[in-house]
């Protein structure tokens, strides 16, 4: 209840600041366009494109996800934070922010994709959404904790690529895979293995994050 | 009457190589206004920082009581109302915003009479619908003081209250330090003669530097 207080602060706070959703808008719109120019007229495979659907996932949501801390510690509003509420209130809010941002941001990709590139086509489509599903959850989860590390660092922009690109590294590895396999019209029987290791990224990761979490938020 | 009360225990803290106090020993207790001076940089800030759980102390220990129950740091914020200049509301929101969301966060019903009341007491109640972002420096000090004693803490931390503020706002706020006084427990951290002139007692933190000078 606490932490969907402080989602809904968040959110409101975001209607009005703008400050994680035109980034994100504007890096999806420029990376897309940016991948149909270059194109141009060939004809790539399916698997090219269900690679590059994650590669726009992974930066963009590097250019928008950090901005949960990031924004509160430049506003100096993370003292405010701490007087009042406790640490895992304070991270299950950000959470819940983000995860609403990665949704939203991954179905806005994911439908550009789909009517943009012709040879994006998915055989398994429920494979794809519990691909789909974890892979937010995990990217979420991992995005925050990442976040709230680098807020209290001088060089934030540069440090959230650079330190996220390693622990994101297994996630889209298993989407990757998963992703191909669905194309490929796999069932999900067939895929068991890549969807548990995905649930087990997804509860070590956010199993992890709300042990360090303390350490992380208090100087 | 439930008493709240506050030890330190042998506290040192240390940025870096620097000393900033060596060994403060002190007891705080309910119904009564501690002061803390000490010139700039002697760590005033640091040590209420540390009271209020912002920061650790390099060595030592800060037990926070009430009554007899030990209050562990994640439960604190529930006790604790921190007034500082480097505290901030957020501007992209009205005043009556922020404090709805404070105490929604909080997880506490947020009690519009009081709200009101102390919107009128710190004369901010005909802009409490405008963005803070447009309030001067002495408005979001008051403001920070309704964030501060809304959720009617036992524990009131005041670093520099008076700063920003007019000789009418320094009035108000000394009128609720004695009206606060009278059930809670207090703590300023301050230069001003006016700010510790309210205080039972003072700790110097000048006197805690003594390793330093060795």
């Amino acid at each position: 209840m606490k932490a969907f207080a402080l989602y809904k602060k968040d959110w409101q706070s975001e209607l009005r600041t703008r400050y994680a959703i035109n980034a994100l808008a504007m890096f999806i719109l420029v990376t897309i366009s940016v991948i149909m120019f270059s194109i141009g007229n060939e004809k790539i495979t399916e698997y090219l494109t269900g690679g590059l659907l994650w590669v726009v996932i992974f930066f963009s949501a590097m250019s928008g996800l950090s901005r949960a801390f990031v924004s509160e510690e430049e506003r100096g509003t993370t003292m405010t934070l701490h007087l009042l509420a406790s640490p895992s209130t304070i991270f299950s809010g950000k959470l819940i922010f983000n995860l609403l941002l990665v949704f939203l941001m991954n179905f806005v990709i994911t439908f550009l994709f789909s009517i943009l590139f012709t040879s994006f086509i998915v055989k398994n489509v429920a494979l794809f959404a519990i691909a789909f599903l974890f892979g937010n959850i995990g990217i979420a989860i991992s995005s925050t904790i990442i976040a709230a590390i680098i807020s209290k660092a001088s060089s934030k922009g540069t440090l959230y690529p650079v330190l996220s690109f390693p622990i994101l590294l297994p996630l889209i590895l298993t989407l990757l895979e998963l992703t191909k396999f669905s194309m490929d019209g796999n069932s999900i029987g067939g895929s068991l293995v890549e969807i548990f290791v995905l649930i087990c990224y997804d509860v070590i990761m956010g199993t992890a994050s709300y042990l360090l979490f303390d350490f992380i938020w208090k100087e | 009457m439930i008493d709240y009360t506050i030890e330190l225990n042998n506290l040192i803290k240390f940025f870096g190589r620097r000393l900033i106090f060596d060994g403060i020993n002190f007891s705080f207790s309910s119904r009564n206004v501690y002061g803390i001076s000490g010139p700039n940089g002697s760590g005033k800030s640091t040590l209420v920082k540390i009271i209020a759980d912002l920061i650790s102390p390099t060595r030592g220990k800060v037990i926070h009581k009430y009554g007899e129950k030990k209050i562990e740091p994640e439960d604190l914020h529930n006790y604790l109302g921190f007034v500082s200049p480097y505290l901030f509301l957020y501007d992209e929101f009205t005043a009556e915003e922020n404090l709805i969301h404070s105490a929604n966060i909080r997880g506490i019903k947020f009690n519009k009479e009081r709200s009101e009341h102390l919107l009128r007491e710190l004369n901010l109640f005909d802009r409490r619908n405008d963005l803070v972002r447009g309030y001067s420096s002495g408005m979001k000090q008051r403001l920070k003081f309704i964030f501060a004693l809304l959720h009617e803490p036992q524990l009131i931390i005041l670093d520099e209250p008076t700063s920003n503020l007019d000789n009418s706002g320094k009035e108000i706020v000394y009128k609720i330090i004695k009206e606060e006084s009278k059930k809670n427990l207090i703590v300023i951290a301050s230069n001003e003669d006016s700010d510790l002139q309210l205080c039972t007692k003072v700790i110097e933190l000048e006197k805690f530097k003594k390793q330093s000078n060795k």
